[in-house]
């Protein structure tokens, strides 16, 4: 069986080594991403504000600043919870409107410093005062890192898999294989075992590079993050090949690959927070496996944690994982017809 | 001889379609056995039946005295119609890559080499030429030192050439004791390669044995060949067929000297007259009314 995997797996790097444009677009685009966001987005510039309010509850009329446009103000009932969500992106500002009224701030944050100023302008009658919110503060291009390899890591599965396996099937080498004492698990695990190296190797370089030229922070352990990218990855390859286990069109694939990753780069967190998004939004985003890839992964590296404490992550990882390899084997297609 | 394989009742139904109506055969062990027949007459699908890649609606296969399995997949050598092998690979790797999937294990350079692959080992699978790429896909089916083959159509596309070096190669794996089955439409491959023919048509076995005798059974004469025009209208009642598509009439004649007297008794002039064996094409049309490469 290992054998025969191993012949497969082989077979699969040869092929995709050797197509060059495919090898360079997937090391080209991560990197490119992180090179433009790094210098447009220093510490990110959407035209939307979200600001947290310490309490259970917003009063409209407790303070001026909540009457301002366009922006949105969520409650946070902890301040040790604000103060992360500001050192992470995922807010830009923290406001306390009861005594003693203060206000907490990203420096890193070019969306802070506007949400600042017009927070300054509110409180006319300087009620608030600015707070240091300690430790160090996490920049746009840190907290996007983590997206944006897990973004590109979503497109080498669902596609250099899902896709391949399409193709695959169209031009009848399964057909072939099918001929043969391979199984369908067998070529599953090989497919898996394949994209796992190619993604987890270009995952870990582009990893390493912008580490060392952008100094970004990593507070946990590295080992725990590769584990996670490894599971991410089974994960998200095991989801592409159940949705091309009995699919014999390109273009269908490429639509039903579409349908799943749009949604899931939207809702994951790749590219900004969904804490103004709404608790239904945000309970929504769970199904992806991208969102438990990019949560496990940006705690892990800003806040240090261990594995024991992104397991809820790691277990929705594998649940998925099973349920995409079950349904996947059991449904998969050699050829078409 | 022992049985090297045998087709019981094979029934494939699609919607609206019954592919493969009730096809039974059985085939000896170290010989070649053809599925002849137009496309759409159902070989391939009888074949893939046997191979293990379509499901059959009902029906058996057995193979070397059981239901065919996995030691079937061991022992068995395919070579599809068509197969997409994998971009970027070279010939040589696209071999090991088949040859790691079996136990069984064939002597890659001397497949190499009796495929006529040596000179394209390193070569890209992508830019090999039709004939070279049919080489290759005979050479995959033969990596895992197969006991049964099964060639589907093997040189559909070749030149003559190249379908005369495979038939020579073909004839060389018989030769060393494997047993094969061919489908083909071109009966004289079926008569050169094959030593027992199962000729199908629309899903049926319509007559099966061995090539020589099957012609011989029927045929007893040989076929005179006239051109239609000015021929028709004064054959009187000497019995004959008329290929209007063609242009020609043909007549059956146990006695070719007296036939042809006959003719030119009738004025008709025997200048274009071609007289020829039947062959395998005759018995085809005798038997469904419909042309082989119809």
């Amino acid at each position: 069986m290992l054998k025969r995997i191993y012949a497969v797996f082989r077979a699969r790097n040869l092929e995709f080594m050797r197509d060059r444009a495919t090898l360079a677009w997937n090391i080209v685009l991560p990197l490119a991403l992180i090179a433009g966001l790094s210098l447009a987005f220093g510490g990110g510039n959407r035209s939307e504000f979200t600001v947290g309010v310490l309490g259970e509850a917003i009063e409209a009329d407790a303070h001026p600043f909540l009457g301002t446009r366009y922006v949105d103000f969520v409650t946070v009932p902890e301040l040790s919870e604000g103060l992360r969500k500001v050192s992470r992106h995922q807010l830009d500002l923290l406001v306390r409107f009861e005594s003693p009224a203060a206000y907490w701030v990203n420096p890193d944050s070019s969306k802070g410093y506007f949400a600042e100023r017009a927070l300054l302008q509110a409180d006319s009658e300087g009620e608030l005062t600015k707070e240091a919110i300690g430790g160090e503060p996490i920049r746009y291009v840190d907290w996007v890192l983590p997206g944006i390899l897990g973004m590109n890591m979503m497109f080498s599965c669902l596609f250099g898999v899902g896709y391949v396996v399409v193709r695959y099937r169209k031009n009848g080498f399964l057909k072939r294989l099918r001929a043969t004492p391979l199984k369908p698990l067998e070529f599953i695990l090989a497919q898996i075992a394949s994209r796992m190296l190619l993604v987890l190797t270009i995952t870990t370089v582009v990893f390493v590079a912008t580490h060392l030229v952008l100094d970004t922070p990593m507070e946990g352990n590295y080992l725990d993050l590769f584990a996670v990218a490894a599971l991410g990855t089974i994960c998200l390859v095991a989801l592409g090949l159940l949705i091309a286990a009995r699919v014999t069109s390109e273009e269908l694939a490429g639509g039903l690959l579409n349908m799943i990753n749009w949604p899931m780069m939207l809702l994951s967190g790749v590219w900004f927070s969904l804490e103004a998004a709404g608790e239904t939004v945000q309970q929504a985003a769970l199904v992806f496996p991208l969102t438990h890839v990019l949560d496990a992964s940006r705690a892990i590296m800003f806040d240090g944690a261990s594995l024991a404490e992104i397991a809820p992550n790691l277990l929705a990882l594998s649940a998925m994982t099973v349920v995409f390899l079950f349904f996947g084997a059991r449904v998969f297609r050699w050829h078409p017809g | 001889m022992a049985i090297a394989l045998e087709a019981r009742h094979l029934v494939k139904e699609y919607p609206g379609v019954l592919a493969v109506d009730d096809v039974s055969f059985a085939v000896e062990e170290g010989s070649c056995f053809g599925l002849l027949g137009p496309n759409g007459a159902g070989k391939t699908t009888t074949v893939e039946i046997i191979e293990g890649v379509t499901a059959a609606t009902s029906g058996e296969v057995w193979y070397d005295g059981e239901p065919a399995g996995e030691r079937f997949r061991e022992e068995a050598g395919i070579q599809f119609q068509s197969t997409a092998l994998q971009d970027f690979l070279t010939v040589r790797e696209t071999l090991e890559m088949f040859q790691a999937l079996y136990d069984r294990r064939a002597d890659l350079d001397r497949i190499i080499e009796s495929c006529s692959l040596t000179e394209l080992v390193d070569r890209d699978n992508r830019k090999l030429s039709g004939g070279q790429r049919q080489r290759l896909l005979l050479a995959v089916a033969l990596v895992n030192r197969p006991r049964l083959i099964f060639l589907d159509e093997p040189t559909t596309g070749l030149d003559p050439q190249a379908r005369r070096n495979f038939w020579d190669l073909v004839q060389r794996i018989l030769a060393d004791g494997a047993t094969v089955i061919l489908t083909t439409h071109y009966m004289d491959e079926a008569q050169v390669l094959c030593d027992e023919i199962a000729i199908m048509d629309a899903g049926r076995i319509v007559t099966q044995g061995a090539p020589d005798k099957l012609l011989r059974d029927r045929y007893r004469g040989l076929i005179i060949e006239l051109p239609l025009a000015d021929t028709a209208a004064r054959l009187g009642d000497i019995e004959h067929r008329t290929f209007e598509n063609l242009g020609i009439v043909e007549i059956l004649s146990s006695d070719v000297t007296a036939s042809l007297e006959s003719l030119a008794g009738n004025g008709i002039s025997l200048d274009r007259v071609k007289i020829r064996q039947a062959n395998l094409e005759d018995l085809f049309l005798d038997l469904t009314g419909h042309t082989l490469r119809a």
